[in-house]
């Protein structure tokens, strides 16, 4: 049995301990909008906060998980507000959108720890979160919008 | 004309088989006409595809007594915006304010709505003008039933937002007010359809207006195919043959059956080639969450039969078609005379390349969901092509198709992939084995790339003579690649009139003797659309061998590109009688003719914004390529630098398009934007390799994508100002084919290494 908070609500598991994180989520308690993209940490697309870090939740095994605190996409702000969210719908950054919960989580995660970020520093931070549609260019430029309140 | 030619003239991406039988579209096509004519705008190919088009605001448009106007959208999302683009325009010329408008989307339903195939770079070029149609009649409508309400001429009132006004009394009836009465109404004679002085769009061609799922896709509330949730759900992988038309010897199914949560172990038929849309089979794992069906699949270790494709060596298969290439092939163009005027050119310029399978690698794979119940099945997913998948799984599960409804979620990603709905087929299969329960099929990452349609493989090879003054005076470009055709009927190794009209034949150069063949190439994996299709080889070629002329004669690459273009004048390929089934998109040539005053016109706004002949560093150089597709015009300039090790970096992109008039000019720039993305990932890296049959990429680390430290960090995009009376042309896709040749051009500036094959991998490589 693995106790572990997902968006501030308690939750236990009892199943095959090593059931990844996004599967959990997905499966057991529908919160769909972690996504799966490649299930091995290479393109960002299922990314959530654990203890505000943010992590791949499709190598995450669920029984590495108790006693922490995940936040997905759907518990990033009640209303759907994050600054990150706001200057994201501000630039109109999404095409198809598949990718963006997990790009989201992964520029929310940068600008707790690093206020302002440089080009550089957007760029390391967000090089793991693959957009197919190409939205880079305002990925980049909401994340510094969302950094300076513009 | 042969049937298959005639067939694919009105083809869509999934509509071979329906355009043989093609009983609907003369109906519509005849239903349609008049409403077209009396609006005095242009002809499209709308009305011939299969089940045409519809424009009845019955169909599209229903308001609630709140006002609430809930508009239709007939076409997939998958990042285009043509979900929030087309419902606008019915919106603006119905005078209804945006923000109190619904989107719902619609149901595969093609008998009722038309044709809904998301492909093509068609929705808004044949929706612009029935859409406007469809809200300028609900517009009458509404004033029409408030001119009754009180009893004056209907031409006293005017519709505004989301109101009628009766101006002299000053009374005023809100369209929730009003729905009732308009709704009662028949649609007006299209005679009486008065479309709105473009002077007075609100919405149209603004691009001021956010995608409609905007909010719930940055809150994690979008639906794609992958995120369906059903009571009983259950969650299956399945285990494909990895060589396409190979089988499944045996399997463990035991060993499966162990892993906790595991329920079912499935048999699918493959189907024999040619197999259009059909599973490739395999055998499926349903379990209660993916987890275990993943799991389960691990345990099933089985072996196949690999059939005839077991040997496909894609290295091996590069220099095969590359040979072809060398020889003379079915000739597709033919004007003067190109073996003469080569023969007696004072000198030769000769290149070949080649340009390699791809994968689409949508980020959200194939997914479905199919449930089956009292004889009625329902499907959940993300597919290009609802009315298609509607008529396949009414045929797999030998139900009426009535009795079948495909809803249609978001899509994560098409470029494709998606008009095929062999992983709904798969959904219905399980269901029905599970005794109609609910079974959602995911596919791996690895499952995406392994199992794909590939894009196709290509070897392509450009002569030109030249006289004592440098000018082209012969061309001669062989194009060998296995067609789409493959996957429809046996025996195809020629490439189709609708391949063969995507960058070849319909080169726009003035040159007096210029021939174009086409060799044999047998297909030995599934070949499918992928963005911009043909014109990826066909584009990279003719653009990178512009350039290679210009090195040839010491001349400015623009400047050849633009006399090779010649004269403003209107390029008629099928004045070469080779041409007589030229395929214009699907589109009328006298709506989209060859323009090369449009042509010029890109490659001139290009080349001004991007400052062409700009001072550079070192090891930088610029590129340019123009290509017309999808019936846009897209000329591109990128800077490239390339340091010491061979690394390549863009730091720039300029794109100039002209695609008629712009709808949605936001959502034209970031598919543009969009397309520099995946055109330089293509171009450095995409590339899929077959061996034993069997693709060699599994995942996003052997078949890599452009990520955000790579991508160009400017890429501006210029659009070219038109009115709407100019027809309105694709945009999807045609932002792709010059990015590539742009790219290697600017590699050359550089470094002065041509790059002739794709992709350009560590050929830098110090």
């Amino acid at each position: 049995m693995v106790k572990v908070r997902v968006n501030g609500q308690e939750q236990s598991f009892d199943g095959d301990p090593s059931m990844p994180l996004l599967w959990y989520l997905r499966d057991e308690l529908g919160l769909t909008g972690t996504k799966y993209g490649c299930g091995v940490a290479l393109c960002g697309a299922c990314t959530v906060h654990i203890d505000g870090q943010a992590t791949r939740a499709c190598i995450t095994a669920i029984s590495d998980l108790g006693g922490r605190s995940v936040t997905t996409i759907e518990g990033l702000d009640r209303d759907g507000n994050h600054p990150v969210q706001k200057s994201w719908r501000a630039l109109n950054v999404p095409q198809c959108g598949y990718c963006q919960a997990g790009q989201i989580m992964q520029a929310a995660a940068l600008l707790t720890t690093t206020k302002n970020p440089s080009e550089t520093e957007i760029n390391d931070a967000m090089s793991g979160n693959i957009c197919r549609c190409g939205c880079y260019q305002r990925i980049t430029a909401a994340i510094k919008a969302a950094a300076t309140g513009a | 004309m042969t049937p298959v030619h005639a067939v694919i003239e009105n083809v869509s991406r999934r509509g071979f088989l329906k355009g043989i039988i093609a009983t609907g579209s003369l109906v519509i096509a005849a239903e349609f006409l008049p409403a077209r004519a009396a609006l005095a705008g242009y002809a499209t190919g709308a009305d011939k595809m299969p089940h045409g088009v519809r424009s009845d605001p019955h169909l599209f448009v229903s308001i609630a007594p709140d006002g609430t106007v809930t508009i239709v959208a007939i076409r997939s999302e998958m990042g285009t915006g043509s979900r929030t683009s087309l419902p606008m325009i019915v919106a603006d010329e119905m005078d209804a304010d945006w923000s109190r408008v619904r989107v719902v989307q619609a149901p595969g339903d093609e008998e009722k709505y038309g044709n809904q195939d998301t492909d093509g770079s068609r929705s808004l070029r044949h929706h612009i003008q029935p859409m406007r149609q469809c809200g300028a009649a609900a517009r009458l409508m509404l004033e029409t039933a408030a001119a009754k309400r009180w009893g004056v001429q209907p031409g006293e009132v005017t519709a505004q937002n989301h109101e009628v006004v009766h101006k002299a009394s000053g009374r005023k009836l809100g369209y929730g007010e009003l729905a009732t009465d308009a709704s009662a109404l028949p649609a007006p004679a299209a005679d009486q359809i008065k479309l709105k002085d473009p002077a007075a769009f609100r919405y149209i061609g603004k691009g001021a207006t956010p995608i409609v799922d905007l909010f719930d896709i940055t809150t994690g509330r979008a639906t794609y195919g992958i995120d369906a949730k059903l009571p009983g759900m259950k969650f299956a992988v399945v285990a494909r043959p990895p060589v396409f038309g190979g089988k499944v010897v045996s399997f463990n199914a035991d060993a499966a059956m162990k892993v906790p949560g595991v329920e079912k172990v499935v048999t699918i038929e493959g189907t024999p080639a040619p197999a259009k849309f059909q599973p490739v089979g395999g055998v499926a794992v349903i379990a209660r969450n993916t987890w275990a069906a993943i799991k389960g699949r691990e345990a099933l270790n089985p072996t196949w039969d690999d059939g005839p494709n077991g040997s496909y060596d894609s290295a091996a298969f590069k220099g095969q078609i590359e040979e072809t290439a060398r020889r003379p092939g079915k000739v597709v163009r033919n004007d003067g005379d190109a073996e003469k005027a080569l023969a007696s050119a004072a000198k030769v310029v000769s290149a070949e390349y080649y340009i390699p399978h791809l994968a689409h690698a949508t980020m959200e794979p194939p997914s479905a969901t199919v449930r089956i119940a009292d004889g009625k099945c329902e499907a959940w997913a993300c597919v290009q092509s609802p009315g298609g998948t509607r008529e396949e799984l009414a045929k797999k599960l030998g139900l009426k198709e009535e009795d079948v409804t495909v809803h249609v979620t978001l899509l994560g990603g098409g470029f494709g992939r998606k008009s095929k709905c062999d992983f709904v087929l798969e959904a219905a299969v399980l269901s029905k084995a599970m005794g109609g329960a609910p079974v959602k099929v995911i596919w791996t990452r690895e499952d995406d790339l392994r199992n794909a349609y590939y894009h196709t493989v290509s070897a392509e090879r450009i002569d030109a003579g030249l006289d004592g003054n440098g000018k082209v005076v012969a061309w001669r470009h062989r194009s060998v690649a296995p067609t789409i055709l493959s996957i429809f009927k046996p025996d195809q190794t020629h490439e189709a009139p609708f391949e063969l009209g995507m960058g070849l034949v319909d080169v726009p150069f003035d040159i007096p003797n210029l021939r174009c063949e086409n060799g044999e190439a047998e297909a030995h994996t599934r070949i499918g659309w992928f963005r911009s299709v043909y014109n990826i080889p066909h584009g990279f070629a003719v653009q990178s061998f512009v350039a290679e002329l210009a090195n040839a004669t010491g001349r400015d690459p623009k400047e050849v590109l633009l006399a090779l273009i010649g004269p403003p004048r209107i390029v008629d390929p099928r004045k070469s009688p080779e041409v007589a089934d030229f395929w214009n998109y699907g589109d009328p040539f006298e709506t989209y003719p060859i323009d090369t005053a449009r042509l010029r016109r890109v490659v001139e706004l290009v080349a001004e914004k991007a400052d062409w002949g700009r001072k550079l560093p070192a090891r930088h150089g610029l590129g340019i390529a123009v290509h017309r597709s999808f019936l846009t015009y897209v000329a591109t300039v990128v800077e490239a630098a390339v340091d010491d090790k061979g690394h390549v970096t863009v730091p720039r992109v300029d794109t100039a398009i002209d695609c008629g008039f712009a709808a949605n000019p936001e959502r034209i720039r970031s598919q543009i934007e969009g397309a520099a993305v995946m055109g330089m990932g293509l171009a450095l890296y995409g590339e899929i390799t077959f061996k034993k049959g069997r693709v060699e990429q599994s995942n996003y680390d052997s078949y890599r994508v452009l990520r955000i430290d790579e991508s160009p960090p400017i890429t501006d995009v210029h659009i070219v100002p038109a009115g709407i009376e100019v027809p309105s042309s694709g945009v999807g896709e045609p932002g792709l084919p010059p990015f590539a040749p742009a790219l290697c051009n600017a590699i050359f500036a550089a470094t002065g290494k041509r790059i002739r094959r794709l992709p350009v991998g560590d050929q830098l490589a110090a």
